[in-house]
């Protein structure tokens, strides 16, 4: 085997409190794609953003064409041939793709006057396009980025960074926003690379992908190798076990539902967001007592601000919503909240939790003015304090106390506050949306099977998840969302990834097909 | 009232509007980076002062062996300097310890407002200091020729100059140069700006403290051209004016030069009208009509320099400058009934048309998406 | 789960720990300062001690120590409910120039019984500075404009208007007087003097018992809860069915309100009971100092005047004694706020370990007029 491009050896990487990376070793060989496979907060892009130079390792060396290397910031990575596309794009929304393209090591014309000359962004412009089209990946270089698709700024961060010349390529989770149906074509692009001689990195945490696309496996856990592989002496079950450390239950252990009476009805609804646009546009679906609806959809596609038209935090365009036979259109997030409806917010963060208050003034966040939480205008210690030492111990809240700061507790402990919050109170409609993002094993089968009970309780569910694996193990009925659109409602047993997969990518189903709401 | 007059009102607005203008523009490179600067009025206040003592110290130290140019220029680089030294402080405090940036501005504010009038109350009045005079006004020749232009622009003190040449400067360099293209993605998505290689925390430093030189001028401008020696509290709030018009300008510095005009406008008018020049009446629609125009021209230009943000039809502005070319006309043509308003309500004008620029009644603007937010790695 | 004794002991040490940054941050900035006076050849134990004589050296200096912390601890009370509540209230200067002045038209204007007349110029007061103060909240709610200019703004506004009032010809003016002021407000409006003999009037047991109804408002209400939630996080209070537009309005209007009481009771309560110019000014920037120092908690706020009292009080037998002008202790105070608000440069120059006692305070949310 020829000299690896990259090696990493004995990388660890501390955080307070966290030993992020432990004695990593890693080898990427040329024009190979070795895929970095793990859960959630297993420690890879941690690592890529050592080699990227956003972070320093605590230990270990870096090797490159078996030269030692010292990478302290993204300058001397970039110098060096390596290239990072992140999760989360790094493209500035205002500026335009040549602009982009520029920064950091820009291009000017005419007299040199340092950081004041002038920015030659004709020549940058034309150089891109050509670069692109080399390598099969169109984009237009005058192009804002606030206006370009997810796919689009994709292709830019790509270009991007071969523009920087990378010869080692790293891409994190590049499929968590694609369709499936998009994720081929970047895996088309990727084998290409490949084929002139490029090496690629590829972050994910989805089996199927990693069998189909890599050339070796390398699988992280808790910050450790567990071990490197090959797709073709390896298959999912064990891959999964080599994740997650032991054998997981891939489905979650549910019975038939047993739907009654509608209990959320929405006709026609269209929605738009703060920039005006359009995002829902005519929705309809209900939802029956005793199952749950899965949304699936590629994020974005309007099901966050459906979401919050639904719960009222976010005005109503046009069209009708029903909850219990009465309508909410036009309500106010305290008066829907009464009427029964229970939700679990995509951003924990941001909407779920008031991360600086403890723990029991968290599990009153709806309820704190309502007896026997306050009397006369008058909040009761004693009583908030039961409630949460109650809710504590019956959701498996792991805490040093109740008087402990939201913001300090793990992610899995965070959810289970807000799952215990409105599971507590007397609901009808549980919308969660993401429930699961980012948390651990236990805490997902945790949330599910719970999700699943208050179904057999007789409540209605909303579940709106872009993992479909979610939606595949728990909604009895499968909404499918695309470009704020519901495409098609088909039942669970009906559904297949492919099929779900086509939906999520636009491709409308011939009228005969459609299965009966 | 002729064009003679209107003329020397224009001028008049020219020169109330270059404090103002030097202040935005030391916001300007400081929120374009992403830290808030609510301290210009205090680098103001501190330039002002330190303009004046190192314009005195100065002439003594010389012993007046030279021009009073010689000394006014000292000064000049003394507020400079100083008022740079204020706004390192205040990177200092909200970059390295990432203090919220408001805190931060107020406590700079405080502390400048405590040590020039402790300086004040303990050197300058004690020992009777008298300034040592104004820059000269510089008349450029044949330029000030240009019928009612000319006398306009082309008559002023040099800071005046300074003033409009720094905000072309700096408007081109905003968005055609590698400092402006890195600035402004400091600002806006500072992350992206880490992962190409650009230090983020370091960029901000230099841009905040630059600013604070810009704001110092500002403040230099109050002693050495206008008043001629160093009063207690003499900014009178007009570094938050100049955040006003920083958000009003939409963060570019025509823009801000722009509304920066439309307050020394309604300043000099409020000069006029104690001079009993004009009556109140005529001056409002005077004011409101100018205001109308400001609008129509850096709105055009704003559409011009970011060609693709803005999709209002040009027909639009047209319309707009139409109205306020209307409005200015009919503020000469007709006979305004007397309507009498105290003199000191007419000094309220730039703090109520701050307030209402700043509530969005007339157009409401984006800052750069980082504002406020300190910047870490992880 | 920890017992009742741990959680009482770890309580101990959290409020041990929470006055360590205070304490060391007034000593900090007492010692720069000196370096001023240093500079300007003064001795600066012997101007410290003249301070400290003129605050606490007799009942005379005690009285003025606590008349002086009166107005301090009211507008301090106001900018820290502002502050839990999200806002920045950099206003109170103008909200307590406009309490005085509604407080002290009532006050000359009618003649009414004495616990009546009190109480209504006191309201009035009150009223005034909400008022006053609401205009920016709901010039936030409603369009998102930046409280901290908008309501500087106001400041310089409510100043020009007074002083115009109270100026030649102006509706406020007393009569044949020379200096602009208003007339004196009667007898029965004036606050009963506790001491006889002394200048210590009833305002100072109004602002201890306003301390003890905010506390009890932020932590015992369901008005504090939502004031605090909206501080706190705003998504989530607007996902727990918090109006937050409402909410911003109503904390400026208290926030205002407290501030408008202070200025009232500076009116009621000394000589010679009227308005002039000059009249506390700078009073409500130093509060701004006050609630910070006070770490934005009623008795965090109640200390932190009573030392601005002291400062303010002493510093005329110092600038007697020793010539260091008054200056000094603005110049301390601003040191003071810097230092509580860059607590990491006090925790590092002491070495104290950080921890997390409350979420940052952090108000540059929604800068600019967009969002």
């Amino acid at each position: 085997m020829s000299e690896p491009v990259l090696r990493l050896v004995g990388i660890s990487k501390r955080f307070p409190g966290v030993l992020a990376n432990d004695k990593v070793d890693f080898e990427l060989a040329p024009a190979e794609i070795h895929a970095l496979l793990g859960e959630n907060g297993a420690g890879k892009t941690t690592l890529m953003n050592v080699v990227y130079g956003l972070y320093e390792q605590d230990e270990g060396q870096i090797f490159i064409n078996g030269e030692e290397v010292e990478i302290h910031d993204p300058n001397d990575a970039l110098g060096r041939g390596i290239g990072m596309v992140h999760q989360h794009f790094m493209l500035v929304p205002v500026m335009t793709v040549t602009e982009n393209m520029m920064l950091g090591h820009e291009t000017t014309r005419g007299p040199r006057l340092g950081p004041l000359s002038d920015l030659d962004e004709e020549r940058v412009a034309a150089e891109i396009k050509a670069l692109g089209d080399q390598h099969g990946l169109s984009i237009n270089p005058e192009a804002y980025v606030q206006d370009l698709s997810v796919g689009e700024e994709q292709r830019v961060e790509i270009v991007k960074a071969l523009y920087r010349g990378a010869e080692v390529l790293i891409l994190d989770e590049p499929t968590a926003v694609l369709t499936p149906q998009e994720a081929e074509d970047l895996f088309a692009i990727m084998r290409s690379l490949i084929a002139e001689g490029k090496s690629i990195i590829f972050i994910t945490h989805k089996l199927k992908e990693v069998l189909a696309i890599a050339d070796r496996i390398t699988v992280l856990r808790d910050g450790r190798v567990v071990g490197t592989t090959e797709p073709s002496v390896t298959n999912e079950n064990e891959l999964a076990a080599m994740m997650v450390g032991r054998e997981v239950i891939l489905q979650v252990e549910k019975g038939p539902a047993d739907p009654g009476e509608a209990v959320l009805e929405v006709q026609d609804l269209q929605v738009r967001d703060i920039r005006e646009q359009q995002v829902v546009r005519g929705v309809s679906f209900t939802v029956q007592a005793g199952e749950i609806l899965g949304i699936a959809g590629v994020q974005g596609n309007g099901q966050a601000e459906l979401v919050e038209a639904l719960t009222g935090l976010t005005p109503v365009e046009s069209g009708h919503i029903y909850l219990h036979g009465q309508e909410t259109t036009y309500m106010k997030p305290r008066d829907i909240t009464e009427l029964g409806m229970a939700h679990v917010p995509e951003d924990r963060h941001k909407h779920g939790l008031v991360l600086s208050y403890p723990i029991d003034e968290n599990l009153i966040l709806q309820t704190y003015y309502l007896p026997p939480f306050s009397r006369r205008t008058f909040i009761q210690p004693k009583e908030v304090r039961e409630n949460a030492e109650k809710l504590v111990r019956e959701y498996d809240v792991r805490t040093p106390s109740i008087a402990t700061r939201a913001g300090s507790l793990s992610g899995g402990n965070q959810q289970k506050v807000i799952v215990a919050r409105e599971l507590s109170r007397e609901v009808h409609l549980l919308i969660a949306n993401q429930p699961t993002r980012g948390l651990d094993v236990g805490s997902i089968e945790y949330i599910h099977n719970r999700i699943v009970e208050k179904r057999d309780e007789g409540v209605g569910v909303l579940l709106v998840s872009s993992e479909l694996d979610e939606i595949l193990s728990l909604a009895d009925r499968i909404a499918v969302m695309y470009a704020g659109e519901i495409l098609a409602v088909i039942p669970a047993r009906e559904a297949t990834k492919e099929r779900l997969g086509l939906l999520m990518a636009g491709v409308r189903e011939a009228p005969d097909s459609l299965a009966a709401d | 009232m002729d064009a003679a007059f209107f003329g020397g009102l224009l001028f008049l607005a020219l020169v109330k509007a270059t404090p103002i203008a030097f202040g935005a523009m030391g916001g300007l490179m400081s929120e374009r980076s992403g830290v808030i600067n609510i301290a210009i009025e205090g680098m103001m206040l501190v330039g002002a002062m330190m303009a004046f003592l190192g314009s005195v110290i100065f002439n003594d130290l010389t012993g007046g062996a030279l021009p009073p140019i010689a000394s006014l220029l000292a000064g000049l680089i003394v507020a400079m300097i100083s008022a740079a030294l204020v706004a390192l402080l205040h990177a200092f405090i909200s970059i390295y310890y990432r203090v919220d940036q408001i805190i931060s501005g107020t406590v700079i504010n405080l502390l400048a407002v405590g040590v020039t009038n402790f300086v004040a109350n303990a050197y300058i009045d004690p020992n009777g200091l008298a300034g040592v005079g104004v820059f000269p006004v510089i008349t450029i020749p044949i330029l000030s020729e240009i019928p009612f232009i000319g006398p306009i622009f082309f008559d002023h003190q040099p800071l005046v100059y300074l003033m409009l040449i720094m905000v072309a400067v700096l408007q081109y360099a905003l968005f055609k140069t590698p400092w402006g293209l890195r600035i402004r993605a400091v600002g806006e998505h500072p992350r992206a700006a880490d992962t190409v290689g650009i230090n983020v925390n370091r960029s901000r430093y230099i841009n905040v403290t630059l600013g604070g030189v810009l704001a110092g001028l500002g403040g230099a401008f109050l002693v050495l051209e206008s008043v001629g020696r160093f009063q207690k509290l003499m900014t009178t709030g007009r570094g938050f004016i100049a955040l006003a018009a920083l958000i009003f300008g939409k963060w570019t510095s025509v823009g801000a030069l722009g509304s920066a005009l439309l307050f020394g406008f309604a300043e000099a008018l409020g000069v006029r009208l104690q001079l009993g020049d004009v009556n109140e009446l005529q001056a409002l629609a005077l004011l409101a009509g100018i205001g109308i125009i400001v609008l129509a021209v850096a709105w055009g230009m704003l559409k011009l320099i970011r060609r693709g943000e803005d999709k209002r039809p040009n027909r639009t502005i047209g319309v707009v400058a139409i109205v306020g070319l209307a409005l200015t006309t009919a503020a000469f043509l007709i006979d305004w009934p007397i309507f009498e308003i105290p003199i000191q309500f007419l000094g309220l004008l730039p703090y109520v048309a701050t307030v209402l620029v700043l509530a969005g009644f007339v157009g409401r603007a984006i800052p750069p998406a980082a504002i406020g937010r300190p910047y870490e790695k992880a | 789960m920890a017992t009742a004794e741990t959680t009482r002991t770890s309580r101990r040490k959290a409020i041990l720990s929470r006055l360590a940054v205070p304490v060391l941050a007034i000593f900090t900035a007492l010692v720069v300062a000196s370096l001023a006076m240093v500079l300007s050849g003064t001795n600066p134990i012997k101007a410290y001690l003249a301070l400290g004589e003129g605050a606490f050296g007799s009942q005379v200096a005690i009285v003025e120590t606590l008349i002086k912390a009166t107005p301090f601890l009211l507008a301090g009370l106001g900018i820290a409910l502002a502050f839990r509540g999200g806002l920045f209230n950099i206003g109170v200067e103008g909200q307590l120039f406009v309490g005085s002045a509604v407080t002290v038209i009532i006050g000359y204007s009618v003649e009414l019984p004495a616990v009546l007349h009190i109480s209504l110029a006191l309201l009035g007061g009150m009223l005034g500075g909400a008022i006053w103060s609401a205009i920016p909240g709901y010039l936030k709610a409603r369009n998102g404009a930046h409280e901290v200019i908008t309501t500087i703004m106001l400041n310089f506004i409510a100043l020009r208007v007074i002083n115009w009032a109270i100026g030649v010809d102006g509706p406020m003016r007393a009569p044949r007087t020379v200096v602009p002021e208003t007339p004196a407000v009667f007898e029965s409006a004036r606050l009963p003097i506790l001491i006889p003999d002394s200048r210590l009037h009833a305002g100072v047991i109004i602002a201890i018992v306003a301390a003890f109804v905010v506390y009890w408002l932020m932590w015992r209400t369901v008005t504090g809860f939502e004031l605090r939630t909206v501080g706190a996080n705003p998504s989530a209070a607007h996902y727990a069915g918090i109006n937050v537009k409402f909410n911003i309005v109503r904390t400026m209007a208290l926030s205002g309100a407290l501030a408008g009481l202070g200025g009232g009771i500076q009116v009621l309560g000394l000589e010679p009971y009227n308005f002039t110019t000059g009249f506390n000014v700078g009073l409500g920037f130093d509060s701004i100092a006050v609630a910070v120092l006070g770490s934005i908690h009623p008795v965090g706020v109640a200390l932190a005047a009573l030392l601005f009292g002291a400062m303010d009080a002493g510093a005329r037998l110092m600038q007697l004694r020793t010539k260091v002008p008054i200056d000094v202790v603005t110049i301390v105070q601003g040191l003071i706020l810097a230092f509580v608000a860059a607590d990491q440069i006090i925790r590092r120059l002491y070495r104290i370990r950080a921890e997390a006692v409350e979420g940052p305070i952090n108000i540059s949310q929604m800068y600019g007029g967009g969002g």
